[in-house]
């Protein structure tokens, strides 16, 4: 069979607009895939000289039926995908769906679990905010930067592997627990990174903040006012930079940040340096509360003892009938959710990370919803875009962080 | 906030609109008709003033099939509602509510195509997560989660 010709095909996107016969703007294709999106990513810009008049910006192109595929499968077979939202800091989504199976099912998770949880989500929140800085600053040709930050990521990404197994997609939430407790000696290097972290978090700030080019291109670009972010549905740090402390580790505390000392860090206008700004601050305030943690970690069980969620230990399963029974059910049939709807939001380090999980009762979903902070983003993210130059455009996505797992599902 | 929660509950319901409080959030049931009057009122009256989530549940085979449901947060408050409404098979209509919140023409484009649900006001329903030319709507219960639609067709050897 031959392929038809190319322009026979027809075509994924519809622009919201196209050029017209007289002349005018320019519509150029950006994307979805060019070294300038971060993320495979398609911006329609319609142009005037260099200066941008209007964007229409299509996402999509990592859809891959994440909803659909959770309603085949059972609540604990959906782990492995859940962390593949966002893959950055795959944790947190492990947590907050995990947290919302937790909650249809009445479960209360124990100490340990609840504080490691913590931990790891600030661990998780530290690895997403470098990635982001980082590569915002190498698209702007700040290499050394780049190159600082990476390692450190690097470095976690390795130690977190000593924990779960994996670099990137773990798979270290269960529902009612953990996979597995810390391995000897992990806090020690915990404590070794973060001070290390300082250390080259030192040197970015020195080489970057009051950079003139870096000012330049940052402030005054992109910028977003309050309302705009609230009426775009704008959360996490993007939020934050516009002046707004709206954290939901303050606003609705959950895990153990109540118990824990933070600031809020926020922006001064919502603009391009406002939001790399932020995400510095915020990287400091998680090492700080990474540290209050390592010390009230107390002892004890991982997992909850409840038979509905809870594998037994596998020493039982092949010496218990009960155990076997349990363990067979668990698999084959997946843990026995009650029937009802929850909407459960962890402050993920993009914003607002929402599961509205509906159960009709038993081991499978009916439905799982993510509420992608970067997908809701992606709705407003011309405010940010047009009347800038084109230039720009590349800052300011990247300094939007979309996750294209999250974003497309 | 369990305080809140309550009272905020009984100013919301009437007889047409029972609400309740499930999970930390308050549940307000709503006629199809009645969806723009409540969200004026929470946007005006109760401080919601971000709309967080608009998505579809398809209860296939209840009739009416659908239920479209909104999330909505109070960035001062710090209280999340959840406004709910039926709407059939035949006609899966709802109002849009572009007018009163930007965050919701993304979100109802993606309503759309999942689910097939029409959002009245909302102008611009273009697939976002899909493509142009995808036939039906894949969240919908009767849709087989193995159909393929290739836009460019197989090469066979």
């Amino acid at each position: 069979m031959k392929l038809p010709p190319l322009a026979s095909l027809p075509n994924p996107v519809k622009s919201a607009f196209a050029p017209s016969a007289e002349g005018g703007p320019v519509i150029v294709n950006i994307g979805p895939s060019h070294p300038a999106t971060h993320g495979t990513v398609q911006i329609i810009a319609e142009l005037d000289g260099e200066r941008v008049l209007r964007t229409d910006v299509h996402c999509g192109y990592l859809h891959r039926g994440f909803e659909k595929e959770c309603e085949a499968h059972t609540w604990h077979n959906l782990i492995p995908y859940v962390d593949r939202l966002n893959y950055v800091s795959a944790l947190i989504n492990d947590f907050a769906y995990c947290d919302g199976v937790e909650r249809l099912l009445g479960i209360e998770i124990t100490p340990r679990c609840r504080y490691l949880r913590t931990l790891l989500s600030e661990y998780s929140r530290i690895v997403d905010h470098l990635t982001c800085i980082a590569a915002g600053l190498m698209e702007l040709g700040a290499m050394t930067a780049f190159l600082y930050l990476v390692m450190i990521r690097d470095y976690m990404y390795e130690h977190l592997a000593d924990l779960t197994g994996a670099r990137v997609t773990y798979t270290y939430g269960r529902i009612g627990g953990l996979a597995r407790d810390l391995p000897d000696g992990w806090l020690a290097r915990l404590a070794e990174i973060l001070d290390q972290y300082e250390v080259f978090v030192g040197r970015v700030h020195g080489l970057v903040d009051r950079n003139r080019i870096f000012i330049d291109r940052m402030r005054n670009v992109g910028v977003l006012s309050t309302a705009d972010a609230i009426h775009y549905a704008y959360t996490g740090p993007i939020l934050r930079s516009t002046g707004a402390p709206r954290d939901l580790r303050r606003d609705t505390p959950y895990l153990a940040y109540a118990e824990l000392d933070f600031d809020v860090p926020v922006g001064i206008k919502g603009d391009n340096y406002d939001r790399y700004y932020v995400r510095m601050r915020e990287m400091d305030e998680s090492v700080h509360m990474i540290r209050q943690l390592m010390d009230m970690l107390p002892a004890g069980p991982i997992n909850v003892a409840d038979h509905r969620c809870t594998f037994p230990d596998k020493a039982l399963v092949y010496t218990e009938i009960e155990s076997l029974i349990n363990h067979f059910k668990l698999v084959m049939d997946g843990p026995a959710v009650p029937a009802g709807d929850v909407y459960v939001a962890h402050e993920s380090p993009n914003g607002e990370l929402g599961f509205y999980l509906v159960s009709a009762g038993g081991g499978v979903p009916w439905k799982v919803h993510c509420r992608a902070p970067s997908f809701v983003h992606m709705g407003g993210v011309h405010r940010m875009l047009d009347g800038y130059q084109l230039a720009d455009v590349v800052p300011t996505f990247g300094s939007v962080n979309m996750i294209g797992g999250e974003c497309d599902r | 906030m369990p305080a809140d929660l309550d009272a905020l509950c009984q100013s919301l319901a009437t007889e047409a609109t029972p609400a309740s409080v499930a999970h930390g959030l308050v549940v307000v049931e709503v006629p199809t008709a009645g969806v723009l009057d409540m969200v004026r009122t929470l946007k005006d009256a109760h401080g919601f003033d971000m709309l967080l989530d608009v998505t579809a549940v398809d209860w296939l085979p209840r009739e009416p099939r659908f239920d479209v449901v909104w999330h909505f947060w109070s960035t001062t408050g710090h209280v999340r509602v959840r406004v709910r409404t039926r709407v059939p098979e035949g006609d899966p209509a709802v109002v849009s509510l572009t007018s009163l919140y930007g965050s919701a023409a993304f979100m109802e484009r993606e309503c759309h195509e999942m689910y097939g649900i029409r959002f009245a006001g909302n102008a611009d329903l273009r697939p976002i997560l899909l493509y142009e030319g995808f036939v039906g709507h894949p969240l919908r219960k009767d849709y087989p989660k193995d159909r393929e639609q290739p836009l460019v067709p197989y090469l066979t050897p």
